[in-house]
């Protein structure tokens, strides 16, 4: 009963979206107060029934009711009960349910929370929720229902593919969606203000916290993927370029965009058109990161399902909401008045090309990734791969980086190149000494791009904090401590980049029990193979111990096998240090009782996941920064009421 | 001096459109050469790579061909696609599934006697995935003809 429960559940909820869609209509078009008096109770109950459905899923994971035809494809009884819960969300059918459910919740959070908008915006947003909402249940009711029984049921289930059987990856899906769906709420936004011509400051103000909301996720959910990429894949590699990667990179450049014109709107009421179009654009690349990777029409890891049917219809959405939100932009955009006036030198101007080195680094992103798909159509076959993402977007990602550096010691509305010249002087000498220092150490050894970026990376990072400098810390607002600590963070990841590719060793060695290996300072002690079995899987596991400098760790790559479904995996043993992470992967047997035996020495490589948690962080605070403002002013409002 | 809100707007209009055009002739400039990334054995003959350019070579690993060399981390092997055939060499671990029969991708250069130094090989992650430049590709183990559809 609980399945069929789930889906009442489900077919309810869109009943009450097309109901919130048409009271929004009707109350908007002919003002019948009576009916936008009903918008906001209909999509708390609509937020509610997705929220029961998705419980209801997980409730069938749980018990592993093999007679639900999703659950008996992707889980499996033996399993443990973290994966058989994160299994709900890690199959087709449980993400795109996953979504809609995010997406209710959304709404039912901007219908109870959101007071700073004026009421028609406010109104003309739900509907666009709303609209937004009907074509993903209609996707979920028609092509991939995840309810659906199988008669008769199997003894028991399939499985998960055990890549995914990793406590990181539980959560990473979810924390992409999250963001997705935190962009199709600032996409709302944009479509409400719009239609009823309120395209302003208090518009940006109200999508900002979405906006910033869903960049924070976006990017904690790339920082992980790419952390989960290196260790699990066992490749050395923490970004591959893979289009799955850059369906998650896509509408986080936009997002970055976003967040900056929408600071600029609020703050200066300067950019309205373009923060509208950005707006647009960052929710096309939601969905066109979820036809990425839902459609199946990507074979890479992450892309399990295969079927064309769905693939249409996620093409078919996305014409739909793009093309109308497209259609809707020029045709309204003559209503959106023109916003205030600046300098060419001023803050404003700098976030102007913030924008549109990101958009293109966000193009070239997307061009790279569908280029294959597109003559794939054609009938030839053609593979876009990392020579042509690093050769492109590096050098464009460095530019970038220096106008991070000098936009916020620039002033809004109006300044002087002397002036702003002046304050990037002390960064930029940084830079160059850092350019001489490693000139003398590393001269010819590492490659112009890493070299770059190193400079770049000092640079910033001094540039970065200089905003704080001669403020009293403590009186500080806490958005421009987050604006510091996640522009910190691009320097502090950057480094990180730029370090692995500079400095990384690398040793393969075939060895058997008793050998030592050396590299890098390190002195490996190969001390024996033991099989050993966990709750699903059996593996062979390498007792080694890494010594550096007088002290011993031990330290255990494994080679696992599962048996449902029989797949291996490798399980790289990590040692993380202050100046690095030794990262050891135990291959297969060679020959004589040997086996093969990969190491890294990767100096500072975990700059780039600790950059990303500061970029988030930075996130968190402006966004707390920012929203506490509303809530003390509100808080006093309600006392000066009262009193 | 502030500019007239016409003037403004203009500004920013042509400034967009000179980045998005900007970023077109990039990428396809880029395009033209790396999306010759792929290679199928025969793509190398007809039209030549030089040594050292990387790309990704993609077929079948010949039934026979695989050898290990005595330092127990080298291995050998050939790549065809049923109308040519390369000899190639990787240093590392080869993937789990990675066998001969089996479909590759080997991402790396030609050295200058003709021999294909592969420094990481993409071979099937479970037994749904194929690198998705072999899809249609198959083997006959007996004849050894491969055929792509």
């Amino acid at each position: 009963m609980i399945a069929e429960a789930g889906l009442a559940a489900l077919w309810l909820a869109a009943a009450l979206a097309l109901l919130q869609l048409a009271f929004v209509w009707f109350g908007l078009t002919t003002d019948k107060e009576d009916l936008l008096q009903s918008v906001r109770p209909v999509a708390v109950a609509q937020g509610a029934l997705t929220l029961v459905a998705f419980l209801l899923l997980i409730l069938l994971f749980w018990q592993s009711d093999m007679s639900v035809a999703l659950v008996a494809a992707n889980s499996h009884s033996m399993k443990p009960l973290l994966y058989k819960i994160a299994g709900t969300w890690g199959n087709h059918e449980g993400s795109m349910l996953l979504w809609v459910t995010v997406m209710g919740a959304a709404g039912m959070a901007v219908a109870l929370f959101e007071r700073a908008l004026e009421r028609r915006a406010h109104m003309a947003t739900l509907g666009a929720q709303a609209a937004i909402s009907m074509g993903f249940y209609a996707f979920l009711l028609f092509a991939s229902n995840p309810f659906a029984r199988l008669n008769p049921s199997p003894p028991d289930g399939q499985g998960l593919n055990p890549l995914l059987q990793d406590p990181g990856l539980a959560f990473h899906p979810p924390t992409l969606y999250l963001g997705y769906v935190g962009l199709s709420v600032a996409f709302s936004f944009a479509v409400g203000a719009l239609l009823t011509g309120q395209v302003n400051a208090a518009f940006a103000k109200a999508m900002r916290p979405w906006v910033l909301g869903a960049w924070v996720l976006l990017t904690l959910g790339i920082t992980a993927g790419s952390y989960w990429a290196y260790y699990e894949l066992g490749w050395g590699g923490w970004w591959f370029w893979d289009p799955v990667e850059n369906a998650s990179l896509m509408p986080w450049l936009a997002a970055t965009a976003l967040l900056h014109s929408a600071t600029v709107l609020a703050t200066r009421d300067a950019l309205r058109a373009w923060t509208v179009m950005l707006a647009v654009v960052a929710f096309s690349m939601s969905m066109v990161g979820t036809f990425l990777v839902r459609s199946g029409i990507l074979t890479s890891v992450h892309a399990f399902a295969v079927d064309p049917t769905r693939g249409t219809f996620i093409l078919i959405l996305l014409a739909i909401y793009i093309g109308g939100a497209l259609a809707l932009f020029a045709l309204r955009v003559d209503s959106v008045r023109e916003g205030a006036q600046f300098d060419p030198v001023s803050r404003e101007t700098m976030l102007v090309l913030n924008n549109l080195l990101l958009v293109v680094i966000l193009g070239l992103v997307l061009i790279g990734t569908l280029y294959p798909l597109l003559t794939e159509a054609m009938g030839y076959k053609v593979s876009v791969g990392p020579p042509y993402f690093d050769r492109i977007v590096g050098p464009i990602a460095i530019i970038l980086m220096i106008v991070l550096a000098a936009g916020p010691l620039t002033r809004w509305r109006r300044d002087s190149a002397a002036a702003v010249g002046k304050r990037v002087l002390i960064p930029a000498g940084v830079a160059v000494i850092a350019t001489l220092v490693l000139a003398v150490l590393a001269w010819g050894r590492i490659g112009v791009l890493p070299f770059l970026g190193l400079v770049t990376a000092a640079g910033v990072a001094v540039a970065s904090i200089a905003p704080l400098w001669k403020r009293k810390l403590l009186r500080t607002p806490l958005f421009t401590w987050g604006m510091v600590i996640a522009h910190l963070g691009c320097a502090v990841s950057l480094a990180g980049m730029a370090a692995d590719s500079a400095f990384t060793v690398e040793k393969l060695a075939a060895a058997k029990p008793g050998d030592v290996i050396q590299t890098a300072g390190w002195t490996l002690r190969f001390d024996a193979i033991t099989p050993i079995a966990g709750d699903n899987w059996t593996a062979l596991q390498a007792d080694m111990r890494a010594e550096r400098g007088g002290r011993s760790t031990a330290i255990h790559p494994q080679a696992r096998f599962f048996t449902t479904p029989p797949t291996g995996t490798t399980e790289a043993a990590l040692l993380t240090r202050w100046d690095g992470q030794l990262y050891v992967v135990l291959g297969q047997e060679a020959d004589q009782g040997r086996w093969q035996v990969r190491v890294w020495w990767k100096p500072f490589v975990t700059l780039i996941w600790l950059g990303g948690i500061l970029i988030a962080l930075g996130g968190v605070l402006a966004l707390v920064g920012r929203e506490r403002r509303g809530w003390i002013a509100k808080f006093r409002r309600r006392e000066a009421m009262a009193a | 001096m502030a500019m007239k809100a016409k003037h403004q707007r203009l500004i920013l209009v042509v400034a967009a459109l000179v980045a998005i055009i900007g970023a077109g002739l990039l990428a396809a400039s880029a395009l033209k050469d790396e999306a010759a990334y792929f290679y199928t054995p025969n793509d190398a003959k007809v039209k030549g790579v030089e040594p050292g350019r990387a790309i990704r070579l993609g077929g079948m690993v010949v039934k026979g061909s695989l050898k290990r060399e005595s330092d127990g981390v080298t291995i050998r092997f050939d790549v065809t696609d049923g109308k040519a055939t390369v000899p190639a060499r990787f240093s590392g671990i080869a993937p789990d599934l990675f066998r001969e029969g089996s479909g590759v991708v080997a991402e790396g250069a030609f050295d200058r006697s003709g021999l294909f130094v592969a420094t990481n090989l993409l071979a099937k992650h479970d037994e749904r995935y194929m690198p998705r430049e072999l899809e249609g590709m198959t083997y006959n183990e007996t004849t050894h003809k491969v055929e792509d559809k």
